[in-house]
């Protein structure tokens, strides 16, 4: 298994519009691939998922990735969490 | 039949006068039925999931075409909705193991997501319960064989009536044949409110009983500018609107050419038209009517609907944000003013007999030293990203301004000693609310950079008349001679000591004031970023030379009312010369 922390710096945290973006970035790879926000885990392959945890500006989250394409998959989540101005 | 006019929320201005459109959802009823082959189920759950992404596609393409890529975006996101593991595989793994029918699996899973939405105690959340409820109904619809409506063939000009519009039927409307739309539901951050004012046509939501009151194809006028909907109007009726929308039109179009223009009166004067702020989101607006800088950031906005204080990093980003997304403009905060209509759960204040004329803003400030220090912080660490002026708000006397200040100079002092960078050049002023102040305010132009008149308060102080209490709402009186010959003093003390003097109450973007404010010689009007083209059209018909010849007879009229008639009268003048 392999993880990443971030700390969210969109001041409206993780909307609709960067929700799609890595929801989009997760779901072609074959690994399960985590969402950890306050003692919470979602699947990141489900927009309804992460748009429940109605994660904050500030927050640390922990992306967490395990399967074949475990490695692909973390790289790809992290281009699109800074491409989409979520973290740094 | 009489005319009849409902009340409703002005989600986007404007007027439109057109026949009624209803758009209907259809009913859509579930039951729960035990089928015979759960393959052929999962098919027809499959079938109905890929009929609703290639609509959604569509509308997604129609989106962008008619509203931009930021608007289109939303549809990224209810496609990923159809394809969302956690809605699919319960579904499907319902209709498997209880042999149920599609219909009941997807209403089911569904609503529970839903409720879950609504349950959240955020606004933005919560919306997004409609976001699901859309993308589930156009599956539950397939399944069922319904049609649902489709907006965008609609072919000759309607307002459209509904309980409340999707994002899907919103982005879907056609602006040449839709003229207007009104709800039962909603309010001005909705969905379909923001999509009204991209596509630039009049709303008015939150009817409540709009489609229980208009029939098809009966004649309706929308005023998105007061939120009212006059259903089966008269003649004269539609005539007098005619004129209104005309107008409005006209003076939308006159208005937007000033975005880049600069204040000046007829006669060469410049004053400066400011904007009344409340979080970092605001500036988008700002900038867009044209706004030379903030006249008041009102920081309480940062402590409010939260359950403790907000950081010192919190409040930098904020404010560090506002200096720079205002490129060297003039941003005036004021340090945090709560208490009286205003409270903090979480501070735990005791409830008070006259909270208006109590423990709250700079008193509280100077009390609660920890949190205000905190601010103070944040504010100067801030200040070499813009020009930031601090402004305390409910000075009454000058030994709170002094103390006040002190803190302030202690806090610079301190982040110099830690290496941090603060600005040489920061204006410290003070809000002018209290009428003690207004008096002094020659004794207190001495020590301040500048005055900031806070009407709201200065008024309610002055008349001894509580803003909130109805029943003395007369009292409330910017033209009285009495506030009139405050605001002058202030004035007139700020440019005998060489400072400048503001207004950031509702008066600065009043029509009837603004006249008399400029006579005052009043150097700063600070008002609701949506007022400020207004008044920068209005400012540059007037002569300040005029104005201040005027000044000695308004101050020596009777009542407001008075006041009132002789400025109307003056402007009605200006515009037949």
């Amino acid at each position: 298994m392999v993880e990443k922390t971030f700390t969210i710096i969109d001041e409206s945290g993780i909307h609709a519009r960067p929700a799609t973006t890595i929801v989009q970035a997760a779901s072609p790879f074959a690994a399960a691939v985590n969402l950890e926000y306050n003692g919470k885990s979602v699947n990141l392959k489900s927009i309804m998922g992460v748009m429940s945890l109605g994660i904050p500006k500030d927050a640390t989250i922990k992306i967490t990735a395990e399967g074949a394409d475990e490695g692909e998959a973390l790289a790809a989540i992290e281009e699109a969490v800074k491409g989409a101005g979520l973290a740094e | 039949m009489m005319a009849q006019s409902l009340k409703g929320i002005g989600a986007s201005a404007g007027i439109a006068i057109a026949k009624a459109y209803r758009l209907e959802e259809p009913e859509l009823v579930v039951e729960k039925c035990v089928i015979d082959s759960i393959e052929a189920e999962v098919q027809r759950f499959d079938a109905a999931l890929k009929q609703s992404s290639s609509e959604l596609e569509q509308i997604k393409e129609h989106a962008f075409k008619e509203l931009g890529e930021d608007k289109a975006a939303i549809f990224a996101a209810h496609l990923l909705v159809l394809s969302d593991p956690e809605l699919i595989n319960p579904i499907k793994y319902n209709i498997k193991s209880e042999q149920v029918n599609a219909e009941f699996a997807l209403d089911e899973v569904a609503n529970m997501f839903i409720g879950m939405f609504e349950a959240m105690d955020n606004e933005y959340m919560k919306e997004r319960a409609a976001d699901i409820r859309d993308v589930t109904k156009r599956v539950l619809a397939h399944l069922l064989g319904v049609t649902i409506p489709n907006p965008s063939m609609i072919s000759e000009e309607v307002i459209i009536i509904a309980a409340d519009l999707t994002p899907s039927d919103t982005a879907q409307l056609n602006r040449h044949y839709v003229k207007g739309f009104t709800t039962d539901i909603g309010g001005r951050t909705s969905h379909s409110a923001i999509m009204a004012r991209s596509l630039e046509i009049p709303a008015v939501v939150g009817t409540k009983t709009v489609t229980a009151e208009i029939e098809n194809g009966v004649l309706v006028i929308l005023d998105g500018l007061t939120g009212t909907v006059i259903v089966d109007p008269s003649a004269d009726m539609v005539k007098e609107y005619e004129a209104k929308k005309a107008t409005y039109e006209a003076q939308k179009a006159e208005w937007a050419k000033l975005v880049n223009e600069p204040t000046v009166s007829k006669d060469g004067q410049h004053v400066e038209l400011v904007a009344n702020i409340g979080t970092p989101e605001d500036i988008k607006g700002v900038l867009e009517n044209g706004g030379e800088g903030v006249g008041l950031y009102r920081t309480e906005f940062l402590y409010m609907g939260r359950t403790q204080l907000p950081t010192e990093e919190e409040q930098f980003d904020a404010y560090k944000t506002v200096l720079e997304r205002m490129e060297g403009k003039p941003v005036v905060v004021r340090t945090l003013d709560i208490g009286g209509d205003k409270e903090l759960p979480y501070l735990d204040l005791p409830k008070e007999m006259n909270p208006f004329l109590g423990f709250r803003a700079i008193r509280l400030c100077l009390e609660m030293q920890d949190m205000f220090r905190t601010q103070l912080r944040a504010l100067l660490r801030a200040s070499t990203f813009g020009n930031l002026k601090i402004m305390f708000p409910m000075i009454a006397t000058l030994g709170e301004f002094r103390q006040a200040k002190a803190i302030l100079l202690e806090e610079k002092a301190k982040l110099k000693a830690e290496g941090i960078a603060v600005s040489e050049t920061i204006e410290i002023g003070i809000m002018v609310e209290i009428p003690s102040t207004a008096v002094m305010a020659d004794i207190f132009a001495k020590e301040v950079d500048f005055f900031s008149i806070g009407t709201n308060d200065l008024i309610q102080y002055t008349m001894a008349a509580d803003r909130m209490n109805e029943r003395v709402s007369y009292l409330y009186q910017p033209y009285n001679p009495a506030i009139l010959r405050l605001v002058k003093m202030v004035i007139d003390a700020a440019h005998k000591e060489g400072k400048w003097a503001g207004m950031c109450g509702e008066m600065a973007g009043d029509e009837v004031a603004i006249p008399i404010l400029l006579g005052l010689g009043l150097d700063e009007f600070s008002m609701s970023a949506s007022s400020i083209l207004q008044a920068r059209s209005q400012l540059l018909n007037l002569s300040k030379a005029e104005m201040s010849s005027i000044i000695e007879q308004v101050l020596n009229m009777t009542t407001a009312e008075e006041v009132e008639r002789l400025i109307k009268e003056i402007e009605v003048k200006e515009v037949l010369v």
